[in-house]
């Protein structure tokens, strides 16, 4: 079993694919790590010898940032939005959209679900 | 769609104008500004400005942090508190 930034990989996967389920990286990083470490793509993850592993550990941990390092940076810059004080972080402390949407409709994403408020006249024609 | 960096930040010539007189003079007053759009730069940082946001002028200190933002992004145009109970 390959166990790679504390996430174990799905036995029989291709290599690109098994990689995309550590958070922080994609289909796109997947290819340049097996292609800096000289892995082929299509090598199922429990082909991977431990040689090969120590090479993709070593690429992630020079290169990339994961998992609960990258949460983290995530975390401290919406923070630091909401600190400063700046329109974009009043929204993200009021759990709008940030980036310009319209609210009258949608955005349930941000949301969350819908609250229904009693006693609120329909629209007639 | 972001801007240039060719072109570097857009700072109003006014206000840039001001910022560096206070700068040259060590001086410290409330530059009251329409110019939201005007990016902050590091000059910028210690100064407190009075953004207006279309009713009155809110006043702004400018941290470290803040520098790339907008002055406008600091003063907000719109008074939603909440629907009634």
């Amino acid at each position: 079993m390959a166990r790679i930034a504390g996430i174990d990989l799905p036995k029989n996967k291709r290599g690109i694919i098994g990689l995309t389920y550590i958070y922080g990286i994609g289909r796109s990083k997947a290819q340049t790590i097996l292609e800096s470490s000289g892995i082929d793509v299509n090598k199922k993850v429990n082909d991977w010898d431990d040689d090969d592993l120590s090479k993709i550990r070593g690429f992630i941990t020079e290169n990339l940032k994961t998992e609960g390092e990258l949460r983290s940076e995530t975390q401290l810059n919406i923070k630091r939005l909401m600190d400063i004080g700046c329109y974009r972080g009043l929204r993200h402390r009021k759990g709008l959209p940030v980036r310009g949407q319209r609210t009258s409709t949608n955005a349930r994403t941000r949301k969350g679900k819908r609250k229904t408020v009693a006693g609120k006249k329909k629209v007639t024609k | 769609m972001a801007r240039s960096i060719k072109k570097g930040p857009y700072v109003d010539h006014k206000l840039s104008r001001k910022v560096d007189v206070m700068n040259d003079n060590n001086k410290k007053s409330v530059i009251k500004t329409w110019s939201r759009r005007s990016m902050i730069i590091p000059d910028m940082v210690g100064h407190t400005f009075a953004v207006h946001n279309g009713n009155k002028f809110i006043p702004v200190y400018v941290t470290e942090n803040m520098v790339g933002h907008k002055l406008g992004e600091f003063a907000p145009t719109r008074t939603f508190k909440g629907h009634s109970k």
